[in-house]
């Protein structure tokens, strides 16, 4: 497409959304519409012939697939693909009411099976080694065995506010006397750590006006 | 009305007027913010730099075009980087329209910047594949199930620089620039802590501070934000000052980013003052009105 004729599109549909600041109005309606328009097309394009021909089509089919598919000419057809391509069909009877109850096969196996693909590796990564990373040394000190100040100190806040911040949702026992004080400490923590989050979401959201600033700059550049 | 209450009852057109101005103004002036890396940064630069010449990098483009403004000036630093060490690198996507953004880099920068470095022999688009972390998973056990031919179709084998790759622990490696679900966390949780490849990258400044916890022992490094790029650019201009004139987006999208910061604290401080000072006044004014009464 010609570079001037896309940065036209370019600046009027970021134009046409910011108009929404001011208030709303049709230019904005008018451009909403269209992301998710030609959104939902883009994936539903990116969902056959990424998804669907590769990984299914691909494997029962894949002599007429061998124009689409690298190596797919190469290959026999692999009839196991039937067991999936039929829990995809019972997923659409939804569809139907009288067969809907039959897609609930497709999702329990969708449910089990993520589950015990997602499990063994959130317990590993997010809880055992987040656990083994918990546990450091307090006091840090380099090889001369003199002490480094700013390590120690980054490991003693590391430290207290996990287990602050663990006291916080620990609801078994009533948060009171020296309870109370720590858990009132792990609010502290969660408080800082929202901040930093949204701190961190301004220059998000602020990067992203930079680059929205930076088109319409091109745009103004093409005609002046 | 009282001032403090004007304050607060302020257009909040007038505040997006605000941060608009906030980040033309420095966009037109140009103002140089340069930064040094700080450790969690300069790790993913010192891991790069000590490779030796000709190692095969993995670098994945986990994000769209919605995020490109952050994530796109991490691409260029790192290509720039990996490119000028001569490694081989390997791009790659898990989003769809990661594809979009891998081809920015190969038919823009790289023609332009390094035009003795040759496709198939330097670098290689290995394309998107679906599964999310399900994909890193079959390319941890069998890569070659996954990916047997490069975006375009050609076998792996035929290529110099993926002949030799049978298994993803032949990359030394794994880079990823992230903007959700799927990016650096599975990469790190099916890819890094089962076949032990040292993972690191970027991730937009929203989900920067998920990855945090994995440095340093499961993260070598992590760039966060636009912030994480810029200090990424200055390493680099550091260690070869031939890119100093080179255009370093992130340094030069600093500029709105700390003026607009310096604006928003600057109302936040505001507001909380208006606020106090409004609950203060009014504060007086239902005292004097009680005393009155009881007096009356």
């Amino acid at each position: 497409m010609d570079v001037t004729l896309m940065l036209w599109i370019d600046a009027a549909l970021t134009l046409m959304i910011l108009s929404f600041l001011y208030r709303d109005n049709p230019f904005y309606k008018f451009a909403e519409h269209l992301f998710v328009g030609v959104s939902a097309a883009y994936l539903m394009a990116v969902g056959f012939w990424d998804h669907l021909v590769p990984n299914l089509l691909g494997k029962l089919f894949p002599s007429l697939m061998s124009g689409v598919v690298p190596g797919a000419v190469d290959r026999s057809p692999d009839y196991y693909y039937l067991i999936p391509a039929v829990f995809g069909l019972l997923l659409l009877t939804r569809l139907i009411d009288r067969w809907a109850w039959l897609s609930r096969w497709a999702l329990a196996f969708i449910v089990g099976g993520a589950a015990g693909f997602n499990l063994p590796r959130f317990l590993d990564s997010d809880f055992i080694i987040q656990v083994q990373s918990t546990m450091i040394p307090l006091v840090v000190l380099d090889a001369s065995g003199n002490l480094l100040w700013g390590a120690s100190f980054s490991h003693v806040v590391l430290v207290l506010g996990v287990i602050c911040g663990l006291v916080y949702f620990f609801f078994s026992v009533e948060h009171k006397g020296v309870l109370g004080h720590v858990s009132r400490a792990g609010i502290w923590v969660l408080m800082v750590t929202f901040g930093a989050a949204f701190g961190y979401t301004v220059m998000a959201r602020i990067s992203l006006l930079t680059g929205r600033m930076e088109a319409l700059g091109a745009w103004l550049g093409s005609i002046f | 009305m009282r001032i403090p209450d004007s304050i607060l009852q302020i257009d909040r057109r007038i505040i997006f007027l605000l941060i608009g101005a906030a980040v033309c103004i420095p966009l037109l002036l140009k103002p140089r913010f340069q930064d040094s890396p700080t450790p969690i940064v300069q790790s993913i630069f010192d891991t790069v730099e000590r490779l030796p010449s000709g190692s095969r990098v993995f670098l994945s483009f986990d994000y769209g075009p919605d995020t490109a403004p952050e994530l796109d000036p991490m691409a260029k630093a790192l290509v720039r980087h990996t490119m000028t060490r001569g490694h081989e690198v390997s791009f790659f996507t898990l989003f769809p329209e990661g594809v979009g953004q891998i081809k920015k880099i190969t038919d823009n920068l790289l023609p332009v910047e390094f035009p003795d470095k040759a496709y198939g022999r330097d670098f290689v688009n290995l394309g998107y594949k679906a599964g999310l972390g399900g994909a890193i998973n079959t390319m941890v056990v069998n890569f070659r199930t996954l990916v047997n031919a490069d975006a375009e179709g050609t076998p792996l084998d035929d290529l110099p620089i993926t002949a030799d790759v049978d298994e993803m622990v032949d990359y030394v490696i794994i880079l990823s620039l992230t903007a959700g679900d799927p990016g650096l966390k599975e990469w790190i949780q099916f890819a890094g802590d089962i076949a032990g490849i040292p993972v690191m990258g970027g991730g937009t400044a929203v989900v920067a501070p998920e990855l945090y916890p994995y440095y340093p022992q499961q993260l070598v490094g992590l760039m966060g934000g636009l912030k994480g790029a810029s200090e990424y650019e200055s390493a680099l201009v550091d260690r070869y000052p031939a890119y100093r004139n080179a255009t370093m987006e992130a340094t030069m999208r600093m500029g709105p980013q700390v003026v607009t910061h310096v604006l928003i604290v600057l109302l936040v401080l505001l507001g909380n003052l208006a606020y106090f000072l409004g609950r203060s006044g009014r504060a007086d004014r239902t005292g004097r009105t009680g005393q009155g009464n009881r007096t009356g």
